[in-house]
């Protein structure tokens, strides 16, 4: 059974992983298009094939709060959220950053009011991209389902939290093939969280969690939380290896980007999550232009982006999100992570809203990205 | 009455001297015992008790945010529930803006889940740590930071909102009220709250320095007076019926004016607004049947 595929909806992949990798505490508020993950969740305990305990919060900005607090407890916790309900939280991921909880969630990533819309882009998480958690995008729920247990193993050994970040609807509601680890394969590389006796809420060593802090002590503790993150690439890649030898699967990525395309390519388009199956499918007779996935996205993998992108000389970074009155956050990352370079590099900003994003957009800007002295940033969402 | 500090909140904090607070605090970590794990609101009583590397704390402790402290319990309690641990308590702690205002509704999500947890708000009827703003928990005429007396102003015009009833209309089993100027008060309704099986509230009233305006060594006097005044009665609900209410069997209201007229917050009063509040009093005394 153990590598037998199921034909499952995205959302009942994640809670059927998550169900393996027993979490004791789950806590969630429903919002579309998080919702068939959590209501799963509920079943699965209703029908008594899963022990966690499972809390009916008030707002997601509770949820959020109560894993907080069986985190603290040293447990381990999960929870789901989208949207609005991600910005409802916003406060609470930054506290679970700052207390050092090993919190995984997942983010079914959906566009923010107003107007309101329930369809897919990435403007929630990118208002929480600085918030002190590592994220990683999925470009199908196979991916997903993976990233989940990897969540798990880097939260716990560095005490940072995680957040998978899926495609609302397009993975979250589209059924594909897949593979749930089983809970005895999942132990192998993910052990039970055990932290030790004063990291958690312990009336056998009583510790004061979430002090107060004068300028004299707070600047370190940002500047060591930063240093962790990006230290964390190195043990992500190790762990991400580890993990799909055990899974047998045949990925060859770092874990952290995957590049897949000419050696030489003359243009190479930067992307993450679904649309990678798009644009993958669109260069599949191309041998002139290149495919970069961003998998983690925080802590950026600044070193690994650039010595790929070095090797051409058109760069097209296409997003599902816009930092308005500047540009797209990963352009912006990626400008940042390429000093000094004579690459034209250019922005296309599509999908927001759930606007699809067709074959022929990213043929557009195939060609668009040639162009000299084009527009720098530019929407392309004419179907 | 026993004044002894405890291990579990050490007297090295940064509270002003006399705070009302903190010796309320310390009534009732003496009902409290060494399985209990705090989750405590950002207010003065995290503020002075945790700055970095010193702790006054002898209890496993969290702060989180000043609005969640009530589903940060939610969590401990459940993570304790997976553990199989039936023996710590979960309490927390927070302050009339915590409680009455910012953190209200994730109480009642607290409430409405049923969990066993002791919720007790440090009522100091403003927002002592950034500089006594008024609260949901401000008294009729109290001049603060944002509700200030004026010359066309007698200060707050709200009456205080009324959290027992909130919290027995949640069908809590155990809900009471006292004042830091009866520490022993406290201390046993700790002990009754911790025993109860399911959510409990306790409500106390704190005397701030600064906020009342009001010297250093008054908090604990004006503790009893609101107290023998029927402003701020020693109530006990249990299971939804009241069950106490007076400090003892015949109660003689003081006036208020004695209470109000030591207070520098309500040094602004004519005598309109007294007898306003003198009528408060009165309804206090006919509800609770003091």
């Amino acid at each position: 059974m153990e590598n037998k595929k199921q034909l499952l909806e995205g959302s009942q992949a994640i809670a059927a992983v998550i169900k393996n990798i027993k979490p004791a505490v789950i806590s969630a508020y429903p919002i579309t298009p998080q919702t068939h993950i959590v209501e799963k969740l509920a079943k699965l305990k209703a029908d008594g094939e899963a022990d966690y305990e499972y809390l009916r919060a008030e707002s997601e900005f509770a949820a959020a709060s109560i894993i907080l607090g069986a985190s603290a407890t040293g447990v381990r916790s999960y929870s789901a959220t989208s949207s609005q309900g991600l910005l409802l939280m916003t406060e609470v991921i930054f506290n679970i950053a700052g207390l050092r909880l090993p919190v995984v969630m997942t983010c079914a990533n959906r566009a923010i009011s107003a107007p309101i819309n329930i369809w897919n882009d990435h403007s929630d998480v990118m208002t929480i991209r600085d918030a002190g958690w590592i994220h990683f995008f999925a470009d199908s729920n196979q991916e997903a389902v993976d990233l989940h247990i990897l969540a798990y193993k880097i939260a716990e050994q560095l005490r940072l939290p995680v957040m998978v970040n899926v495609d609302g609807f397009i993975l979250t509601h589209a059924f594909e093939p897949v593979i749930i680890p089983s809970s005895k394969i999942i132990k192998k590389f993910l052990p039970n969280y055990a932290p030790k006796a004063d990291q958690f809420l312990n009336p056998k060593k009583p510790m004061t969690f979430g002090i107060f802090a004068t300028p004299a002590d707070y600047f370190e503790t940002r500047e060591n939380l930063h240093h962790d993150l990006t230290a964390s690439l190195t043990i992500i890649k190790k762990e991400y290896k580890d993990l799909m030898h055990l899974l047998g699967r045949k990925n060859k990525d770092s874990g952290l980007v995957e590049y897949s395309g000419p050696k030489k390519p003359e243009t190479i388009l930067v992307a993450m999550g679904s649309v990678i199956g798009t644009i993958r499918e669109t260069l599949k007779n191309d041998q002139r232009t290149g495919l970069l996935k961003i998998k983690t996205y925080r802590p950026f993998p600044a070193k690994e982006v650039s010595q790929i992108l070095l090797t051409a000389k058109n760069i097209a970074v296409i997003e599902k999100a816009i930092s308005l009155g500047q540009a797209g956050p990963l352009f912006s990352d990626i400008q940042a992570s390429l000093p000094n370079n004579q690459l034209n590099i250019k922005n296309y900003i599509v999908g927001l809203g759930g606007r699809d994003i067709t074959q022929k957009m990213i043929r557009e800007i195939v060609t668009d990205v040639k162009k000299k002295n084009g527009q720098k940033i530019k929407f392309i969402g004419k179907i | 009455m026993n004044n002894k500090n405890t291990k579990f909140l050490s007297p090295g904090h940064n509270g002003c001297a006399g705070c009302g607070q903190l010796s309320a605090a310390q009534a009732v970590m003496r009902g409290l015992h060494k399985n209990v794990i705090i989750a405590n609101a950002t207010g003065c009583l995290e503020v002075t008790t945790t700055a970095y590397p010193q702790s006054a704390w002898g209890l496993p402790w969290i702060h989180s945010l000043f609005e969640n402290a009530a589903a940060v319990a939610s969590g401990i309690k459940a993570a304790l529930n997976k553990k199989g641990d039936k023996k710590t308590k979960v309490v927390v702690q927070g302050g009339d803006g915590g409680t009455f205002d910012i953190g209200f509704g994730l109480i009642s999500g607290l409430w409405e889940r049923g969990e066993n947890v002791l919720y007790i708000c440090y009522d100091t009827e403003a927002y002592s740590n950034t500089g006594i703003q008024a609260s949901g928990a401000t008294p009729y005429g109290a001049s603060t930071s944002t509700s200030p007396s004026g010359t066309v102003s007698s200060g707050s015009t709200q009456r205080k909102k009324d959290m027992l009833a909130i919290a027995l209309a949640h069908n809590l089993k155990y809900v009471a009220q006292s004042s830091a100027g009866f520490p022993d008060d406290i201390t046993n309704k700790v002990k009754k709250a911790l025993e109860t099986d399911g959510p409990s509230y306790l409500q106390i009233l704190c005397p701030c320095i600064p906020g009342w305006k009001i010297n250093n060594n008054e908090a604990a006097m004006l503790g009893k007076l609101a107290v023998q005044t029927g402003l701020y009665p020693l109530l006990e609900y249990i299971n939804g019926q009241l069950s106490a209410s007076s400090i003892n069997s015949n109660f003689q209201a003081k006036a208020v004016e004695e209470y109000l007229k030591k207070q520098g917050r309500f040094k602004h009063l004519k005598e309109a607004d007294i007898s306003i509040i003198q009528k408060l009093a009165a309804e206090n005394i006919k509800k609770y049947k003091i």
